[in-house]
């Protein structure tokens, strides 16, 4: 019976994890643009040329 | 290599665009102009060539201007205001850029630093056409980056509105979040309530149904809590204008199934209805996310910001500086130069000034005004710089004062009720009705009883499948009609659209076109030679005008041409096998000595006209007269006898016998029409109880778009250009707008169905509930089938009618 209980929160744990992995994907901005990355990913050169560092990305509230 | 002789089938490898036969060329590659083969040279150069090899003639061609034109963009306040980030080394901009439409231009623009090595990197969006930079301000600044794209051909769109409200987050990433939770708080609940229905409420070891319950409790926490805030706060919101909207009913339904399942849950009555209620959240904002089907590289909210230019010129003695024009006050002498629009109300005090106003009034002949006298703000000059005596600043300029009228904001505050609202009011008090004839029946049987049956059709009569049904019928006719090229700004415009009764047309831009002018020679006959010398001529100039006569005119061969002469406002000439041709204006083209001739009939029509002189006598004349659109009779024809039809345009009389002729006696005409009574007329109707639908290109109707029930602004290019409106229609697609209305009523009737299905289920709810029998378990059963079946009705039905309508 208990390990009924312990597969709960396991299972839940685990939907809890995909939750938040959705939630930082949707803050993050993935789910702006639909529509580029599916042309981008047929460019078949690498882009070379890197920014040393990243400026910070705005995680604003609306 | 070249060949010789007319092939019209020669196209730009650049842009596209069809060749002259004598179009500059590299590599066997033929251009249409100087600009795309600068384009392409410079790609060459670059090792950036596999940018043809994604599309064919991808390219757009560039715009040759004055390059001073960018020199706002070195202000310190304007780079201040379109900077997103900025640190000592480097700095982020976003761009909207009209030109992004395929994945050659992504691939180019993403390479941009392989032109310049101060761009470290540049992301490019499909779908919004924005495009964001980052690149390091020590090697380049801002003026260079956007002059740099203006240079390949995808100048960026910068305009006064956009400064001060920097590309921000769309709000639909909220949205998402709370889909996310509801999912995973229904799955869960699902998982926990499934032992439950299958062994008919007895689990036989009680401390695990006891978990179930009470872990269902915490996952339903906040999937009320911040899943189905939205509700609460837009029941709240509505109560508190003394208003009931469909969100009261749904959020007492809501509140009720949580109070109620928590109550059971905790007293260990009954396992609760958090199936339910997470299922019910979760379908509700799926609705939503369905309905939130926006054309996000429009933008419906254009205001004369977007049309003005950012800064102009300002004389202060002798020294021109660059200011922004929201600075502009009374008194500043500014300078005007060719083409350029006039930002604010202002007298003329220097110079030849030729006001085109076809922006303002819609009437397309520049006219020509004397020093001292007054020109408003939105007329574009044409020919030489002026320069002008501002007297009012813009922000109170005649044009302006349109979208701040006190009409036009009466006209917007007006409710506009949805049939959901109306219906949800009804359903409102019915609901608490019924709820009130159970809690007096069970208090003569069964007083013990009688919460437990109150409380059930609270839970059960909540408006689920209703609420379902409109997001998903006029979220489904959005997307069908964005593949037709109908653009609506919300779901909400369909409905509207299937209550109008009334349509107005602008007549300029709209119901005329602007290329595929009608084209008609009057006067002294010219001889083949000598319309051959014309285009000769004529060819020589890029002004629009010159084109068209270049094409009407030519036949044969090239003849060169020498003295070839552009003056502004004038015309142009040029001596060709021995002739001097003029071409232009009445007095240019008779060399000054104009006054003593005969006029023709019909030759200060609403077109426009150019006229020919050879030697020192003027010949005749092109009169250029607006064409209809193409099946524009059909259209009418169709819409004749539904709606009452209203054409408003600001030219003359000159057409109201082809207009009656088009739409038929009962048509109202109105020509000479300014913006403003245009705004006037569209509120006058609309106050007698119309419901009007306005019909325009979104310049000089602007105000009446905004201000009727439904404002429809018909665009050339909807990327390019998409004023403030409900919609954007693409010319093209003008001879659908009878099915687009006669699929918004059918979409309407498809939801008064699916009102009538799901008030069936919830007959059926509220018959179990009011006899005490609702439990979990029927709940869980009529709440989903409820949900699907009018999802898939409201779906299928209106894929069905937009089949029958043509449309899908």
């Amino acid at each position: 019976m208990s390990v009924v209980i312990l597969l709960l929160f396991a299972s839940v744990l685990v939907a809890a994890g995909f939750l938040v992995a959705f939630l930082w994907a949707v803050r993050r901005g993935q789910y702006d643009d639909l529509t580029t990355p599916s042309v981008r990913i047929l460019f078949d050169d690498t882009h070379t040329h890197q920014a040393a560092q990243e400026p910070p990305r705005p995680t604003g509230e609306s | 290599m070249s060949t010789t002789g007319p092939h019209p089938a020669i196209s730009c490898f650049h842009c596209g665009l069809s060749c002259a036969e004598d179009a500059p060329a590299i590599d066997e590659k033929r251009f249409c102009c100087e600009g795309c083969r600068t384009v392409y040279r410079l790609l060459q150069d670059a090792r950036l060539g596999s940018y043809y090899a994604r599309d064919a003639a991808p390219g757009a061609r560039p715009t040759l201007t004055d390059r001073s034109r960018f020199a706002y963009l070195d202000l310190p306040e304007t780079v201040a205001a379109l900077l997103e980030y900025q640190d000592e080394r480097q700095a982020r901009v976003t761009l909207s850029v009209p030109g992004i439409h395929c994945a050659s231009c992504v691939w180019l623009l993403e390479n941009l630093y392989r032109l310049d090595a101060g761009i470290v990197r540049s992301t490019a969006n499909l779908a919004t056409r924005h495009l964001t930079i980052l690149f390091d301000h020590r090697r380049i600044t801002l003026r260079g980056v956007v002059e740099l794209l203006a240079r390949i051909g995808y100048e960026p769109d910068i305009r006064l509105a956009a400064l001060g409200q920097k590309a921000g987050r769309s709000p639909a990433w909220k949205l998402y979040a709370r889909l996310g939770v509801a999912g995973f708080g229904f799955a869960n609940v699902m998982l926990f309530s499934l032992p439950e229905y299958f062994s008919a409420g007895q689990i036989s070891e009680g401390g695990l149904s006891t978990t179930f319950r009470f872990a269902s409790l915490v996952l339903a926490i906040p999937v009320l809590l911040y899943a189905a805030q939205d509700y609460f706060r837009s029941a709240w919101a509505s109560l508190r204008q003394r208003m009931i909207n469909l969100d009261v009913p749904l959020a007492l339904g809501i509140g009720m199934l949580f109070a109620r399942s928590a109550f059971d849950v905790l007293f260990d009555v009954g396992p609760g209805y958090f199936d339910s209620l997470t299922g019910l959240v979760f379908f509700l904002l799926a609705g939503r996310v369905f309905q939130q089907k926006t054309f996000a590289h429009l933008s419906f909210d254009r205001d004369y910001r977007s049309y003005f230019p950012i800064s102009c010129l300002r004389r202060d003695g002798a020294c021109d500086t660059t200011v922004s024009i929201a600075g502009l006050r009374s008194g500043d002498r500014i300078v005007v130069r060719h083409q350029e629009l006039i930002p604010a109300d202002s007298i003329l005090v220097f110079g030849e000034a030729h006001i085109d106003y076809s922006f303002v009034t819609g009437e397309s002949v520049p006219r020509q005004v004397a020093a001292g006298q007054r020109v408003y703000a939105g007329g574009r000059q044409t020919g030489g710089a002026i320069e002008l005596e501002v007297i009012r600043p813009v922000a109170q300029s005649n044009l302006v004062s349109l979208w701040s009228s006190d009409q036009f904001v009466q006209a917007r505050a007006g409710a506009r009720r949805s049939i959901a609202d109306r219906i949800g009011q009804y359903f409102t008090f019915a609901v608490l009705l019924i709820a009130a004839g159970t809690a007096a029946a069970w208090a003569m049987i069964d007083p013990d009883r009688l919460p437990h049956a109150v409380t059930s059709v609270l839970v059960v009569a909540c408006p689920c499948a209703l609420a379902l049904a409109r997001p998903f019928v006029f979220g489904t006719a959005v997307r069908i009609w964005g593949d037709q090229r109908l653009f609506v700004r919300a779901a909400d415009v369909v409905e509207a659209m299937a209550e109008v009764d009334e349509i107005i047309f602008d007549k300029t831009g709209t119901l005329t076109q602007a290329q595929g002018q009608r084209v008609a020679y009057e006067g002294e006959a010219l001889t083949d030679k000598e319309r051959e010398l014309v285009a000769a001529v004529a060819r020589q100039s890029t002004h629009p005008l010159s084109r068209r006569v270049a094409a009407t005119a030519a036949v044969g061969a090239l003849t060169p041409v020498t003295h070839f002469e552009e003056v502004p406002g004038h015309g142009i000439s040029g001596e060709v096998d021995g002739h001097t041709v003029r071409l232009g204006t009445r007095d240019w083209a008779s060399f000054g000595n104009a006054m003593r001739e005969g006029r023709e009939a019909n030759s200060d029509a609403s077109g426009q006209v150019v006229h020919v002189g050879f030697d020192h006598r003027r010949r005749g004349v092109y009169v250029f007269s607006a064409a209809y659109r193409e099946g524009l009779d059909g259209v009418l024809a169709e819409l004749r006898g539904r709606y009452q039809l209203a054409v408003l345009t600001g030219d003359t009389r000159a057409e109201d016998e082809r207009l009656r002729a088009l739409f038929g006696d009962e048509v109202a005409l109105r020509s000479h029409q300014s913006p403003h009574d245009k705004l006037d007329y569209v509120t006058v109707r609309q106050q007698a109880g119309h419901q009007v639908m306005m019909v325009g290109d979104g310049l000089n109707d602007a105000g009446a778009l905004r201000a009727a029930r439904v404002g429809i602004a018909v665009s050339e290019d909807s990327a390019a250009f998409a004023p403030a409106s409900d919609g954007v229609l693409e010319a093209g697609a003008l001879m659908r707008l009878p099915r687009f209305l006669r699929m918004a009523q059918r979409a309407r009737g498809v939801v008064y169905l699916s009102f009538v299905v799901s008030l069936v289920y919830n007959v059926i709810g509220l018959s179990f509930a009011a006899s005490g029998h609702l439990s979990p378990l029927v709940s869980a059963i009529l709440m989903p089938v409820s949900s699907v079946t009018v999802v898939m009705l409201a779906t299928v039905a209106t894929r069905w009618v937009a089949r029958r309508e043509g449309l899908a």
